[in-house]
């Protein structure tokens, strides 16, 4: 199947490629030709990639078309807007956009190995490609240039497949072998960076965002009722799935390959936590000095760069001690960038500044009111590509802007130490309600969930009898695999009931909950509750949340990249084994972080009450000049055009709003998903064209 | 007021207010968090709406189940309040 013309919209707005330098590099094969078009480097001498990847592959063999790969790789020049360049083979394409970090002249995309056998995009890093390379060079491999990409495609050469084994990195490639007539995709172990891909009759396409494969007209853009269903349960869909029918996202640690017209994903990777009397013996204070040498490494390698590397500074434990890292490895003068809020409920930069004061960082924050986040919501949703349930990852698109026109590419931040190490209330909560769960009669026990969320004044107020209702523990309960997370897919799950009927009954048979526990892995019932607890955490929420909407999708839209220590795989394996009990001795979270990183960092923010990030939510789509659009969105004749939600529903839930009544964590989760769907629909679907050509 | 008014007015009330106007069926005795129609901060929307329509005060120690938790239970609340404030 042959891809045809994109839309009018999209023709006149595709780059003008030939008004660019025109460069073409001689391949050993008379079939590859790199029609590459470079943007002269602005800057001194990088060469890596963080970057925006696209390709294609015809399964019936017919030729790609340079027009259809120009037109994918044209949408994700925010990732790369470096350079951007084609590789044409016959009937593979494939299409990188650079932003260029580590060695500059040499990191060009798609790159070959030296004999022109294999090709290969790129997006991410690999951190030990140092190591590597030499590891390599002493196996008889050679080198043109200093670059990480150019270790993966002889990594590959060496190692084949299994080469993603050797690699401690975040990435997201695809290699096109021609001895093999093989495609290979992998994503790396977290799903730090993206890869989607789809298939329209003979023609296999992937890419880093799902708007480069909308940029082909023939692949249809129509919302996955299933997916849809899923983010009203676990906030994220479940890959492969994701909010569009037909669209697939490669799950993190997996690979695909395309070969003889067959399409395989396997996964290479996977984690096992300790089994209640599993786990890790020694004493703290030898674990406490494992983890810092782990982190310190971690951090170490991830600082390789040849553009200079900031922090995020948020005011908590993670990214202060990050900072405290970065300080003193590099030694140099380090940038920190944090987010405030106008709203006193949500701010934190009293810890920032602290943090900042105690490790000598030079400073700069960006505030941000509910009217900003109104302002750049529909923005959000466009990098997002999916519905979302809380506004928090507007602010971060805020900051990576501030982090871009500062003049940096690359931030190192505490993302991944919650899940690994014990931070995240949601473990804390299980463990108290298992507590509760001893003596459901107790009147004093519920009173421990005050300490939970000091900082959620629905909870402060609540009795104990009310509180003992809301978190009570039934036989049912104790005995789910989900046990720790029912609670918040069953209150999500609650906003189902906004789905339209036409919705409901799509999905009437679906369930989601049971879907996943098919997939769970054959040791997930051995392991201990709270290793199972930080499984779901790092298997669902983390990937298709906290690193996707709040994470690279928001840094890339600015030219970001975010690099994540606490997510090193020698580490998250570490964690793993750990018990309990040293990542949250009785209720205090990543106790044995603290322990590790005492004195190193700021006390009181070691001994402050954990304040997880939020964001003003549905509050701020009514009665800001900047949420206009917002009420046209969410009018009965939208959302009956849309097709999605109860048109009588969520003008009840619009007039709550509007009221001043609506409060509670529902009517939030409910407005932001129901206009988050609402943009989603109308950028990607009903104005498909003008806003991919928006894109470009 | 009649507890039979009381009872229709909190009844509308809760289906406006959490159920967003949508024809669920709602039995009078039915619990409101078994049926998952409040949550945590729903309880104090109850609370709120009861003093400013009533003009009763609620207590801390009234704010439990036995006297929030169905609207039958909320109306029989209320109109011992209105009749017997203290």
């Amino acid at each position: 199947m042959r891809h045809g013309l994109p839309p009018a919209a999209l023709q006149c707005s595709i780059p003008s490629i030939d008004a660019f330098r025109f460069a073409r590099k001689d391949a050993n094969r008379k079939e590859d030709r790199i029609v590459a078009d470079r943007v002269p480097y602005s800057e001194g001498n990088e060469c890596s990639p963080m970057c925006g990847i696209a390709g294609q592959i015809n399964l019936n063999g017919a030729p790609t078309e340079r027009r259809v790969l120009d037109a994918m790789i044209g949408t994700l020049l925010h990732r790369g807007p470096d350079a951007h360049a084609v590789h044409l083979a016959g009937h593979v394409g494939l299409a990188h956009a650079r932003l260029s970090i580590i060695d500059l002249q040499c990191g060009a995309q798609p790159m070959s190995t030296l004999d022109g056998t294999v090709w290969i995009t790129f997006n991410g890093e690999i951190f030990n490609y140092i190591e590597l390379r030499d590891e390599l060079i002493a196996k008889g491999h050679r080198f043109a240039t200093r670059s990480d990409t150019e270790v993966i495609l002889n990594a590959y050469l060496e190692f084949g497949e299994e080469c993603v084994q050797h690699f401690n990195g975040q990435w997201a490639f695809a290699i096109w072998d021609t001895r093999e007539k093989t495609l290979f995709l992998s994503r790396d172990r977290f799903g730090v960076r993206p890869l989607f891909y789809t298939q329209v009759g003979n023609t296999f396409l992937f890419a880093s965002e799902i708007k480069a494969l909308l940029s082909c007209i023939e692949v249809p853009a129509e919302v996955d009722l299933f997916g849809l269903d899923q983010i009203f349960t676990f906030w994220v869909t479940v890959p492969p799935r994701t909010a569009f029918k037909n669209i697939f996202q490669l799950p993190q640690a997996c690979s695909l390959t395309v070969k003889d017209g067959q399409v395989t994903v396997g996964q290479y990777w996977s984690i096992s936590y300790a089994e209640a009397a599993d786990a890790q013996t020694a004493g703290e204070t030898r674990l406490a000095e494992e983890l810092y040498t782990l982190l310190e490494d971690a951090t170490t390698i991830r600082l390789r760069s040849d553009v200079p590397v900031g922090a995020y500074l948020s005011g908590g434990i993670d990214s202060t001690v990050i900072t405290a890292l970065v300080r003193k490895i590099a030694k140099d003068r380090l940038r920190s960038f944090s987010i405030t809020f106008e709203d006193a409920e949500f701010d934190e930069r009293s810890y920032q500044q602290e943090a900042s004061r105690f490790l000598g960082t030079e400073h700069s924050n960006v505030s941000c009111s509910s009217s900003d986040i109104a302002r750049v919501f529909p923005q959000v949703i466009r990098h997002a590509e999916q519905p979302v349930i809380r506004t928090a990852p507007a602010p971060m698109f805020l900051l990576s802007q501030l982090v871009r026109d500062s003049g940096f590419k690359v931030v190192l931040t505490g993302e991944g130490a919650d899940e690994v190490l014990g931070g995240y209330d949601i473990f804390k909560e299980a463990k108290i309600r298992r507590f509760l769960a001893r003596d459901p009669g107790s009147h004093m026990r519920p009173l421990l969930l005050k300490r939970l969320y000091p900082y959620m004044q629905g909870i402060q107020r609540q009795s104990a009898p009310y509180l003992q209702h809301f978190f009570r523990v039934s036989m049912e309960d104790l005995s789910s695999p989900f046990f720790s997370h029912l609670p918040r897919w069953e209150l999500t799950a609650r906003l189902k009931k906004f789905f339209s009927a036409e919705v409901r009954d799509a999905v009437s048979s679906f369930d989601a909950i049971a879907e996943i526990e098919r997939t769970l892995p054959s040791e997930y019932h051995r392991w201990s509750y709270f290793g199972k607890a930080e499984y779901l955490e790092a298997k669902y929420l983390m990937p298709g949340y906290i690193l996707s909407s709040q994470g690279d999708r928001m840094a890339m839209a600015h030219s970001v990249e975010g690099r994540f220590p606490f997510l090193d795989y020698r580490l998250v394996e570490f964690a793993a084994r750990l018990p309990a009990t040293v990542k949250m001795k009785a209720l205090d979270q990543k106790h044995l972080l603290k322990k590790a990183f005492k004195g190193l960092i700021p006390e009181s923010i070691v001994q402050r009450p954990k304040q997880p990030y939020r964001a003003p939510d549905g509050k701020c789509f009514f009665g800001l000049a900047t949420a206009d659009y917002a009420q046209e969105l969410l009018s009965p004749e939208a959302v009956r055009r849309c097709g999605l939600f109860d048109s009588a529903a969520v003008t009840s839930l619009v007039a709550k709003f509007k009221s001043g009544r609506a409060s509670s964590i529902k009517d939030n989760m409910a407005m932001v998903g129901i206009l988050s769907t609402q943009l989603l629909v109308n950028q990607f679907i009903h104005n498909r064209c003008e806003e991919i050509a928006q894109c470009i | 007021m009649h507890l039979t008014e009381i009872q229709n007015e909190i009844h509308r009330f809760v289906i406006s207010n959490f159920l967003y106007g949508q024809s669920v069926e709602l039995q009078a005795n039915e619990s409101l968090l078994e049926k998952g129609v409040i949550d945590s901060t729903g309880v104090l929307e109850v609370v709120t709406f009861l003093e400013e329509r009533f003009g009763i005060t609620v207590e801390d120690n009234e704010v439990i189940p036995g006297n929030l938790d169905s609207v039958a239970r909320i109306a029989a609340y209320v109109d011992k309040k209105i009749t017997c404030p203290i």
